[in-house]
């Protein structure tokens, strides 16, 4: 009796994995098909590293101690980036209710949470393309890059739950607003909050003492601060990796629980 | 919906008419378990909607009014993605899919960007889609709404080989009375959320009057002449699925 309960739990999370990899590779093979999403969403990045970051750096305001201005805010705007594409993951499952694809999916055997949880995967996969362009312009500012393998798959890991994390953060707010122009607001009204309540461009401690305890509650930070120990040699790390690692989990998988929650009254 | 109470017989292909407006989706929402009722409970194949959804999802097909084949991918794409979904075993997919692909007149457009199909092969494909796992039951919602007369007819054709050939029991809403008539052994009519009628197309003729067509029996049971169906939000949505489609 025990083991055939023993077999059912395998099985569902068997089940919930497949079903979660196929929600992500439906997301893969559309961006395959069409890549120009990519390169449009290369362009901010490099803004912020080529124009406000050598601006920045050059007026030598904010002190990174040891660290080149450059090195702090690499990592930064990595994050900055995967946030802003995973922002408006919301806007997707709005879309794709008007669509009346969510539908589709909704009457299929497929656990709600693994609905959710593939979206989030494939915003990881986008958040990874912009990961190497944001690596590619860093090497051009000759930032101080660490090339050790294991920092590299941390690196992949940080981004993935980083873009899973705020996608479907936004998938909860599109489930609760449930059309496209109030949630363009809210997505606006959102993401420079947690941009800059973080240590992205900046160190939390020249902050006031209210944005620091906001930046502490804010995953961004735990984010930035895992990034910028993993990506650069020596990288300063506040938190430490694993507890930025373990933080960043539990955050997502609250959000997974409560998305998955929602997720089926977006068509209601 | 008010106290509906149905009961369709296996292989059968039942339709619910309406105007716009009188309940028709929501009724099938409930039914395939999109939509929670407030009261009240169904069963399909034996599966209660409210305590088992799981198994009732496993068990039907159901294709949206909405056009809900992805355009950004491939018609083979979008039918493996279901494939996966709906747990066909590994070994089976690729018969599967060309099976559904061959059956629906899809298979040299298979390569081909969803988004480059007509509207008719649109339907088509989400009707394969919905019939890979060979459902027990089919739930098609305005299966034709925003298609042309000569798109309509094919689609009709493959809804009546689905069920001649797999005995696929067909629960579908429309509010062309043409296609109830053609399509469907018996029909409900709805009214704001209410059944006003049950049974054959033949019979309801018969019940209006002697020589009353189908259209009559609509106007008749569910006071079509007045113009109060619809509103705002169900205009946006035909329109946008006929602009769609066409």
């Amino acid at each position: 009796m025990q083991r055939l309960g023993i077999i059912n739990y395998f099985s569902a999370i068997a089940n919930f994995t497949g079903k979660t990899l196929t929600i992500a590779e439906l997301e893969a093979r559309k961006l395959h098909h069409d890549y120009t999403d990519l390169f449009t969403r290369a362009v901010q990045p490099a803004l912020w590293l080529l124009v406000i970051g050598q601006v920045l750096a050059g007026i030598r305001a904010i002190p990174t101690g040891n660290l080149p201005y450059i090195d702090f805010m690499a990592p930064g705007i990595l994050a900055q980036s995967v946030l802003f594409i995973s922002i408006f993951y919301g806007i997707q499952i709005i879309w794709e209710r008007d669509l009346g694809i969510v539908h589709k999916f909704l009457a299929t055997p497929t656990p709600r949470s693994a609905l959710v949880l593939g979206k989030a995967l494939s915003a990881g996969e986008r958040g990874l393309a912009q990961a190497a362009i944001v690596y590619v312009l860093a090497l051009g500012l000759r930032v101080h890059l660490s090339w050790n393998i294991v920092n590299l798959l941390l690196v992949f890991v940080v981004i993935i739950l980083g873009a899973a994390l705020f996608s479907t953060f936004s998938m909860i707010i599109a489930c609760l607003v449930k059309t496209r122009e109030r949630f363009m607001g809210m997505g606006q009204v959102l993401t420079n909050p947690l941009f800059f309540a973080s240590n992205a461009i900046y160190p939390i401690s020249i902050m006031p003492n209210w944005l620091q305890v906001i930046s502490q509650i804010n995953p961004l930070t735990y984010e930035v601060d895992a990034l910028r120990s993993l990506m650069l040699i020596d990288g300063p790390t506040i938190y430490g990796v694993p507890f930025d690692i373990l933080f960043l989990l539990v955050a997502m998988a609250i959000n997974v629980a409560i998305a998955a929650k929602l997720y089926p009254r977006v068509v209601i | 919906m008010d106290q509906l109470t149905i009961s369709v017989e296996p292989g059968e292909m039942f339709g619910l008419v309406g105007p716009n407006g009188a309940g028709k989706t929501t009724v099938i929402k409930m039914l395939s378990t999109l939509l929670p009722p407030t009261s009240g409970n169904a069963s399909v194949d034996g599966h209660s909607i409210t305590h088992e959804a799981a198994k009732v999802r496993r068990v039907i097909g159901y294709v949206p009014q909405l056009l809900s084949a992805d355009g950004a991918l491939t018609g083979y794409e979008n039918l493996l993605i279901f494939s996966k979904l709906y747990d066909i075993p590994r070994k089976e997919r690729q018969e599967r899919i060309s099976g559904v692909l061959n059956f629906m007149g899809l298979t040299e457009f298979s390569d081909k960007l969803v988004r480059t199909y007509s509207g008719g092969m649109i339907r088509r494909l989400e009707i394969a889609q919905a019939v890979l796992h060979r459902p027990r039951v089919l739930f098609l919602d305005e299966p034709t709404v925003g298609l042309d007369p000569v798109a309509r007819k094919a689609v009709w054709q493959h809804i009546q080989r689905l069920r001649a050939d797999y005995g696929t029991t067909i629960f579908l809403t429309t509010h062309y009375m043409d296609e109830a008539d053609q399509l469907c052994s018996r029909l409900a009519i709805m009214h704001l959320g209410k059944i006003a009628a049950i049974g054959s197309p033949t019979e309801l003729k018969s019940s209006v009057g002697p020589n009353a067509t189908l259209d009559d029996t609509f106007a008749y049971y569910s006071g079509a002449e007045v113009d109060t169906a619809g509103g705002y939000r169900e205009a946006t949505r035909v329109r946008r699925v006929t602009r769609r489609l066409g």
